[in-house]
């Protein structure tokens, strides 16, 4: 089986518009892509005086869970994410490695008391779940504001990005392949 | 581009390790510590651009380790990690110099906006420190060197080295304008946007000499009570002129010598090594030549910094130089004292143009500034210039010898401008018999 990045929809989150997030991210990165539903036992990365699951804890559970024959794994969520020392976080990934999660609890216009908006919510998935991969694939935050790399710590980041890579920041993955051998 | 160097510190695992996490994502090179000792060691392996430093730890808290830090580093950027319970010890900490704090858990978008103000403080510092040092290294020297054909052969021979990053020692008696040429030569080189950093190893006691070349960690000697950067290290990115370099003492030229081929040294009382990108341009009035033979310099540091030779010639062998250089100075001083420029009279320009200058430029610039001072009429006399009396002449025959001494000592200092190895040349004598003259007199060298 060919390596390939796995787009892991986790405990039963199933948008609508998660066909169109893998033929996206696939565009963008130029290789294959796959969804697959998962479950994971969310119990243990649970802070109840938070309401909210650590993302470090979770990250490494799905390394457990990498593609058969290598690969990446991005874990997608609608629980809301920290990290200690931090309010939370819109998703998280291993500098240089093979795991990475996005939580879009906090992309929903819903959560700022907007009327919901599943296209943006979509456009902001793909930012967040691209963005964790250029982590994955070595890259670090891009002083570029439009580049999908540049540091999101507010959605109205997220929505000022695009969801492409600067020409700087595609040079530096010009020579990384996309899944690690 | 240099990644900005971080220090984590904080006693719990998880916040250093997701801070960590956070930072490195950031294109930050981050280090992490347990508690302060930990944190105070890091700090020994070399400088960081940021700190972050929790308030509550066991043993030295966030407080104790920011004063420990600033006595190593006053300028260290501190951001201190406090729980919602300490804020008043939070803003002790900023009374005491941190640059921020921020209260766990911290919203992302504040701990962004923070760490990013305080790097661009650090940086506005940084460049605020580096602009002081060209404006005052611009407004220190002025561009007017001569237009004889023997300056305008010196001017050559620094347009044609400016562009490389080759070593050159310039030679010419004292008082000539070395340091001129070698701003000149600063002024024409792809690192003119960098300072010039100048030492004068003559007026410099041996035992300074080091620190200030090298710089010194805190406690290194007696009185050095802050961490201090040497020359080398200022110089970074721009040129070190290092003035009189043969009386360079015979310890320190080895040193000297490691620090000049690997751009690598250590402050005094430190172990961490430094590097400084920075091109060097000596000067001297000695023959270096015959002190190497002597044995009293090194034959490899000679070797190392002589790659190209420029020779300024002294005054008395382009007397069409003098008026010039003499309209430039009586211009330069008018601007400073806020009088109007004065005219030379053709009798003043005369005696300029006689006397010997056996203090060549400086001797010309001194004397000028001087007449500018003391002179009254809307021109520039004769008697307005303080030339160099005949030994026999206006000395009254009934003054001690003491007296005659401190007076001469102190002439042949002001003369040479305060430069002791110059002035003891003059006078015969070794730098250690002429401190202490100066001292028995209570004479000063500036």
């Amino acid at each position: 089986m060919s390596a390939e990045v796995l787009l892991a929809f986790l405990n039963g989150y199933r948008p609508a518009w998660q066909e169109e997030l893998r033929l996206r991210v696939g565009r963008i990165l130029a290789h294959p892509v796959r969804t697959a539903p998962l479950s994971i036992d969310l119990r243990d990365f649970h802070a109840p005086e938070r309401a909210q699951f650590h993302a470090t804890l979770l990250l490494a559970e799905l390394l457990r869970h990498l593609p058969e024959g290598g690969g990446r794994i991005v874990g997608i969520t609608d629980v809301d994410l920290y990290i200690p020392v931090l309010t939370f976080v819109f998703g998280q990934a291993q500098l240089s490695g093979p795991a990475a999660v996005v939580s879009v609890m906090r992309l929903h216009n819903e959560y700022y008391g907007l009327p919901g908006d599943e296209t943006l919510l979509l456009e902001r998935a793909v930012k967040e779940v691209v963005h964790e991969l250029g982590h994955g694939l070595g890259l670090v935050h891009c002083p570029d504001y439009a580049c999908v790399m540049s540091s999101s710590t507010s959605v109205e980041d997220v929505d000022l990005k695009a969801g492409e890579f600067c020409p700087a920041c595609r040079d530096l993955l010009a020579d990384r392949p996309a899944v690690p051998s | 581009m240099k990644k900005p160097r971080i220090l984590i510190v904080d006693d719990e695992l998880s916040v250093r390790t997701s801070l960590r996490e956070w930072f490195l994502e950031d294109g930050f090179d981050v280090t992490t510590a347990e508690d302060g000792l930990d944190a105070l060691r890091r700090l020994d392996e070399g400088p960081f651009d940021l700190m972050i430093v929790d308030l509550k730890m066991p043993g030295m808290d966030g407080i104790s380790l920011q004063r420990r830090v600033r006595e190593i580093d006053p300028s260290a950027t501190i951001i201190i990690l406090t729980a919602f319970a300490s804020v008043e010890t939070a803003v002790e900490a900023l009374k005491m110099g941190a640059f921020d704090y921020v209260t766990k858990p911290v919203d992302p978008d504040e701990l962004s906006h923070t760490v990013r103000k305080a790097l661009e403080r650090k940086h506005l510092t940084e460049e605020n420190l580096r602009l002081r040092e060209k404006v005052s290294e611009l407004a220190g020297g002025g561009p007017i060197l001569g237009d004889s054909p023997a300056m305008r052969h010196v001017l050559e021979l620094v347009e044609t080295v400016a562009e490389t990053d080759a070593s050159v020692v310039i030679r010419g008696e004292s008082g000539t304008g070395k340091e001129l040429v070698a701003r000149a030569i600063h002024a024409a080189s792809p690192r003119r946007f960098f300072p010039l950093v100048a030492v004068n190893c003559g007026a410099i006691p041996e035992t300074l000499l080091e620190s200030e070349l090298f710089g010194h960690e805190k406690g290194a000697f007696t009185g050095a009570h802050y961490r201090r950067k040497g020359k080398l290290e200022l110089a970074h990115g721009g040129t070190l002129f290092l003035d009189e370099i043969g009386e360079i003492p015979a310890k320190m030229q080895v040193d000297l010598l490691r620090a000049l081929e690997t751009h690598r040294f250590t402050r005094l009382g430190g172990s961490q090594e430094l590097e400084s990108d920075f091109r060097l341009v000596c000067a001297t009035n000695r023959d270096l030549e015959a002190l190497v033979r002597d044995g009293e310099f090194r034959e490899d540091l000679y070797y190392r910094i002589h790659v190209f030779g420029i020779d300024v010639p002294p005054l008395r062998e382009r007397p069409e130089d003098i008026p010039i250089l003499a309209e430039h100075f009586v211009r330069k001083y008018a601007h400073q004292m806020g009088r109007p420029v004065r005219e030379l009279s053709p009798e003043a320009e005369e005696l300029l143009r006689r006397y010997e200058w056996p203090g060549n430029v400086r001797e010309l610039e001194n004397a000028i500034e001087r007449a500018m001072v003391i002179g009254q009429a809307n021109r520039i006399r004769p008697e307005d210039l303080p030339l160099r009396e005949t030994p026999e002449s206006g000395q009254p025959a009934d003054r001690s010898l003491e007296a005659l001494e401190k007076e001469h000592v102190a002439r042949v200092l002001r003369q040479e401008s305060g430069n002791v190895s110059a002035a003891a040349r003059v006078l015969g004598i070794d730098r250690g018999t002429l401190y202490n003259k100066m001292k028995k007199y209570g004479i000063r060298q500036g």
